[in-house]
């Protein structure tokens, strides 16, 4: 019997030494095929007497185990060096680029859009909307703004001539601002009132700080009870919300406007220095709109009793507000289309804005 | 609006320095918009004596001077042009900080000539704009004073006027609104009748008192034109940026500015035969002093003599009749002229003047009397001679302006407490006479103001008085819950603007106004709504299309070396001239390839159904028939007419979508195909009922669908959406999916016919299909296709 310690020495030596499954299945036919050492072994056990061949039938099924084991254990390492090599084979380098993808932008003056909406909503306001080319009665004379108004010619406005009359009174105008949105509204509209209306305004006025076309949003709360407390108190809150600060310092200027009275000038605290504007803070201060509490004719001009109904309206600029927030040098870039400005300045597609959700940069990292 | 701090305190009797000042004007509603103060400044500059001039050796313009400061004598280099022996300028030591630098003097050498500092001139001190030469100051300046005793140092102040304020285009009204805010006293006018015996030979008639209720006059002779305008006077004017021309000219300037009071002064020996104030001929022709010839209407109020208009009445005077350093006798004007008449003329002939600017908004109609003899005092002073009495045609009157301010409106409007003490003391001080009646307050406006029609006028003066600042800040009442505030239309625009984004689009926001000479071609039966007055001609209509824009910017993307290039604009196009007449767009562009050649492979050219998926996807996302809109190929004309299409429901057109026509790239001068889409967001369809959000139930079958190709030869011209809706109709239950896989045409097939290969998907509903019953359904839709068109199954 100590051949079979010598087969089990010699044959596990020869497991451990294959190299690859096909030397490795040579040795288990060597051992355990039709013809292998064991099986004729095996088959040579009817030879011995029962004694014998229970005690030398025990040690060959041992033996058989081991050898298996050892073959299966051998049969997986290879398979596993085998798969690990074709792996390696199959290497690439991950380091190159991702396959080409496109992804778009949201133009400031959309965000902004919605930035205001999503604050101004919070207080009840609506949104109107009207047109861009006007008669001259919403855009200028139902604002307390009869021809001649001296103001009328502080707005550089857009004239489009009208074929049915050669009166320049019955003209038409592009928009120069959208405060005849307020009018139209008070027109279909019983107070109370409270809207706010974005949109394209237009000057003839082109060069650092002006474009011929920019955006402008304008709003109007009519009430019974409303007071310029509560026109300071609704644009403290604007601001403090847009700027996304705890506490911003603001000061009104009084000033004038056709359509309001008193009229005031908004500004808020800034730093200013050669390369930056921080908001919020600072001894400087910053111009941000114009409000004020609607005029008694505007109201008439409106269809409203201005004994019984009173309110305020305001006007801030949309470029103005994405410049000053999101650090923007240069109001002409918004219009020239330049994709390089619409990638950097631009917002992304699923940057959704909300008051509780946040205004801005919730919506991933640009790529 | 410009002024001097001691212009100002001519009229106000202050301690105040100029920053208190500044914020009290902004504070009242005289918003300031630029404190110049040169003194600040100016430290360490000192007046010296060239004392010696010799040229340098290595330069033809560099002087070597000898300075002496009164203290020492010092070597400076100085390239001055008009450097001369014995003059007094300007020294600025060694250490001086250089305003206009930013930088200190320090010693030098200039072509190896040392230097201790430099001779000055009034751009480098910060104080004017004069560069061609250093200051020469008058010969007798002692040496070594501080430049700021010597120089005109005060301080200049700018404020913006508001349109209603006109008494503060004077300094005097600033004064006054200063001294209601309690920042000093408002000191009395010293002006004194001037009233002489000898009757002025040139008379005065008014034909429209309307446009002219009052014309004061006067004749005064033997003045010396030739007089120097004294130095308190020009340097005011100076410092505000008039030019001094001659000493009658600077008075009527200085008043001007002084009361917000315009006055004109004609040589009365060129004035021939008398005045007359009318309305000029149809036709009529005048020469401004500026030399420009106007052609005038009917309308056009003339200060005439018998050679016609000799002064646009208000606005601006002539340049036959005006006064030169000869003049020796003169007429002075101090008239009344109507606001609207003057804004007509002015704004018709766009002449801008300080003059009509004033008239414009409102001239106190009492101060022509006054005005003719405060110009007359100053006049006689200056100029000497001697003064005739006044002419006055039209009697200087004013309506009294009454209005009523309730102490409980303030409170209700504005949300303060103002007693009436408080608004009694700041209406008197503004200039109105006021009286307390039962519960409310009378006051009566001061003719300098024009802009007080009724309370809500008297309101805003205590406000602005009593200051912003006191109104308590309160947050608008809210619901406690809010709701939503879009509508359904305006909800949708936002969510088409991001699904665009999302499909790798950038959003640009484009001029409304376009080039015609470009737009012409995207008419598409549109009216052209042209500007009268556009800003350049590149942007002289309203666009018709929100694509021209879009090819300009393609255009210059291209140019600045970006030439794949995707592009959107939601916004108006206008289709008539009159409000409303005008459509909401969401419109794009895709050009070029879908990025910069890549390893993979994965690039390729934008086409045609980039543009319709585009379209489709807008019209998707704002929740419209994107499924069942029909597709016509009658695309407007500057798309590709065999690349194009329109998608309609009907009549309606939803959108339009294609290749732009060649000749149309042409024009814009782009070398690269562009696709391009139109949505009309207006003809969108909103979803009836709005409210309701629930969705249709999910039916999910239990066994799964089976892919069958099927391939049909057809003509050339048949369309694919037609065979694939006949094969999706051929049995709706069972068929849930039908896509065009393969289009082919050529070899193997006959002339005139392409293969549509189709695939198409089976959906068992009660029980797994058996072969046979997979048979049928595949024989039902070769059956329907062959029905409707001239088509063979192609074995597979």
């Amino acid at each position: 019997m100590e051949n079979l310690e010598d087969l089990k020495i010699q044959t596990l030596k020869a497991i451990d030494n294959a190299t690859d499954s096909k030397i490795l299945d040579e040795v288990r036919v060597s051992v355990l095929g039709k013809k292998g050492a064991i099986t004729e072994l095996m088959k040579s056990l009817a030879s011995f007497s029962v004694e014998e061949k229970k005690e030398m039938g025990k040690k060959l099924n041992i033996l058989k185990t081991e050898i298996e084991n050892a073959l299966e254990t051998k049969k997986e390492a290879l398979a596993t060096a085998e798969l690990n090599a074709k792996l390696e084979a199959e290497r690439i380098d991950v380091t190159l680029p991702i396959r080409p993808e496109n992804q778009g932008r949201i133009h400031p003056v959309s965000k902004i859009y919605e930035e205001v909406v999503s604050i101004f909503g919070e207080m009840g306001f609506e949104v109107a909307e009207g047109p861009d080319i006007e008669d001259q009665f919403h855009n200028f004379n139902a604002l307390n703004m009869p021809a001649n108004h001296p103001a009328r010619q502080m707005q550089d406005t857009f004239y489009v001539p009208n074929p049915e009359s050669a009166d320049f009174d019955d003209s038409y105008v592009v928009r120069t601002h959208t405060s005849p949105v307020q009018i139209r509204t008070m027109e279909n509209k019983k107070p109370p009132i409270r809207i706010i209306a974005p949109g394209r305004t237009y000057r003839s006025d082109y060069d650092a700080t002006h474009t011929p076309m920019f955006h402008q949003v304008e709003g109007l709360v009519i009430d019974k009870n409303i007071t310029m407390a509560h026109l300071k108190g609704c644009l403290y809150d604007f601001v403090k919300a847009f700027f996304e600060l705890d506490d911003i310092p603001v000061r009104y200027r009084p000033s004038y406007f056709p359509f309001t009275e008193p009229s005031a000038e908004m500004d808020i605290g800034c730093k200013k220095s050669k390369t930056e504007l921080k908001i919020g803070a600072g001894t400087d201060w910053l111009e941000i709109l114009g409000c004020g509490m609607v005029h008694p004719n505007v109201l008439r001009a409106g269809g409203i009793d201005p004994d019984e109904y009173q309110g305020f309206a305001f006007g801030v600029g949309i470029d103005r507000l994405a410049m000053l927030k999101y650090g923007i040098p240069d109001l002409r870039t918004f219009f020239e289309s330049d994709v390089r400005w619409l990638k950097h300045y631009g917002f992304l597609p699923l940057d959704e804005s909300s008051m509780t959700g946040g205004l801005s940069n919730n919506g991933g990292a640009a790529r | 609006m410009k002024f001097t701090l001691s212009w100002l305190k001519e009229h106000l009797d202050t301690n105040a320095g100029v920053d208190e000042i500044a914020q009290t004007l902004t504070g009242i509603g005289l918003e300031v918009e630029e404190i110049l103060n040169p003194a600040k400044e100016l430290s360490g500059f000192i007046t010296a004596k060239v004392e010696d001039l010799q040229d340098h050796p290595d330069s033809d313009h560099l002087h070597i001077l000898k300075v002496n400061t009164g203290k020492e004598t010092l070597q400076i280099v100085c390239g001055a042009p008009n450097v001369k022996l014995g003059m007094v300028g300007v020294l600025a030591p060694v250490g001086t900080l250089i305003p206009a630098f930013g930088e200190k003097i320090q010693v030098g050498k200039i072509r190896g000539v040392e230097s201790f500092g430099m001779m000055c001139s009034e751009k480098e001190l910060g104080i004017g704009e004069d560069h061609n030469g250093i200051i020469i100051l008058p010969e007798d300046t002692p040496l070594g004073l501080n430049i700021a005793d010597v120089l005109n140092t005060d301080p200049v102040i700018e404020i913006a006027i508001t349109p209603n304020r006109a008494e503060c285009l004077g300094v005097r009204g600033v004064a006054r609104d200063l001294a209601a805010a309690g920042l000093g006293k408002l000191k009395p006018l010293k002006i004194s009748s001037q009233n002489n015996e000898f009757k002025s030979p040139i008379n005065v008639t008014v034909e429209d008192f309307k446009a002219c209720p009052t014309y004061v006059g006067r004749y005064i002779r033997n003045v010396n034109n030739k007089a120097d305008t004294p130095k308190w006077m020009k340097d005011r004017l100076t410092a505000i940026g008039l030019r001094t021309i001659s000493p009658l000219v600077d008075i009527t300037n200085y008043i001007n500015y002084d009361l917000a009071r315009p006055l004109h002064v004609f040589d009365a020996d060129k004035i021939k035969g008398n005045i007359c104030v009318r309305m000029a001929k149809e036709g009529e022709k005048f020469i401004s002093l500026e030399d420009k010839e106007y052609t005038l209407d009917n309308q056009s109020l003339g200060i005439c003599d018998d050679d016609g208009v000799q002064c646009l009445g208000g606005i601006m005077g002539g340049a036959e009749k005006g006064c030169t350093e000869d003049t020796c006798n003169v007429f002075l004007e101090c008239a009344l002229f109507a606001p609207e008449c003057i804004a007509r003329t002015g704004r018709k002939f766009q002449i801008d003047s300080d003059s009509r600017y004033r008239y414009e908004r409102w001239v106190d109609p009492m101060s022509n009397v006054m005005g003719s003899d405060y110009a007359t005092q100053l006049i006689l002073n200056i100029c000497g001679g001697e003064a005739s009495k006044q002419i006055i045609v039209g009697e200087e009157k004013c309506e009294p302006k009454v209005a009523y301010i309730r102490p409980e409106r303030i409170k209700n409007f504005v949300g303060i407490d103002v007693s009436t003490d408080r608004i009694v003391e700041i209406l008197t001080k503004l200039g109105f006479e006021v009286s307390v009646e039962k519960d409310k307050i009378k006051a009566v406006s001061p003719t300098w103001r024009g802009d007080i029609d009724g309370e809500h006028d008297l309101v805003e003066e205590v406000v602005r008085m009593v200051g912003l600042d006191a109104i308590p800040a309160k947050t608008l009442p809210c619901d406690a819950f809010p709701k939503q505030v879009l509508t359904s239309a305006q909800r949708r625009v936002i969510t088409v603007k991001h699904e665009l984004a999302a499909r790798g689009m950038l959003e640009t926001v484009t001029w409304s106004f376009t080039d015609s000479k470009n737009a012409e071609m995207f008419l598409n039966g549109k009216e052209k709504v042209a500007l009268c007055n556009p800003i350049t001609s590149e942007l002289d209509i309203m666009r018709p299309s929100v694509l021209p824009n879009l090819l300009l910017g393609l255009k210059n993307n291209i140019a600045r070396g970006y030439a794949n290039v995707s592009l959107f604009e939601v916004g108006p196009e206008f289709y008539g001239r009159k409000p409303k007449e005008q459509n909401l767009v969401a419109g794009g562009i895709r050009s070029g390839q879908t990025s910069k050649k890549h390893w993979s492979g994965d690039v390729r050219s934008y086409d045609v159904f980039d543009a319709k998926a585009d379209a489709l996807a807008v019209i998707a996302a704002a929740n419209g028939p994107f499924e069942n809109a029909q597709i016509t190929t009658d695309a407007p004309s500057y798309y590709h007419p065999g690349r194009s299409g329109v998608l309609r429901l009907g009549k309606n057109v939803l959108a339009y979508f294609g290749e732009l026509h060649p000749n149309v790239l042409k024009k814009f001068g782009l070398k690269q195909k562009v696709v391009a889409f139109e949505v009309i967001m207006d003809n969108i369809p909103l979803p009836r009922g709005g409210a309701d959000k629930a969705r249709k139930k999910l039916e999910l079958s239990l066994f799964q669908p089976l892919d069958k190709d099927m391939a049909f030869v057809v003509n050339k011209d048949v369309r694919a959406i037609d065979v694939v809706m006949a094969a999706r109709n051929a049995d709706k239950n069972h068929i849930t999916d039908v896509r065009v896989f393969d289009v082919y045409e050529g070899e193997n097939l006959p002339e005139g016919k392409k293969s549509l290969a189709l695939a198409i998907t089976f959906q068992p509903l009660e029980s797994t299909f058996s072969d046979a019953d997979i048979e049928v359904l595949m024989n039902k839709v070769e059956q329907a296709i062959k029905a409707k068109f001239d088509a063979q199954l192609r074995d597979s």
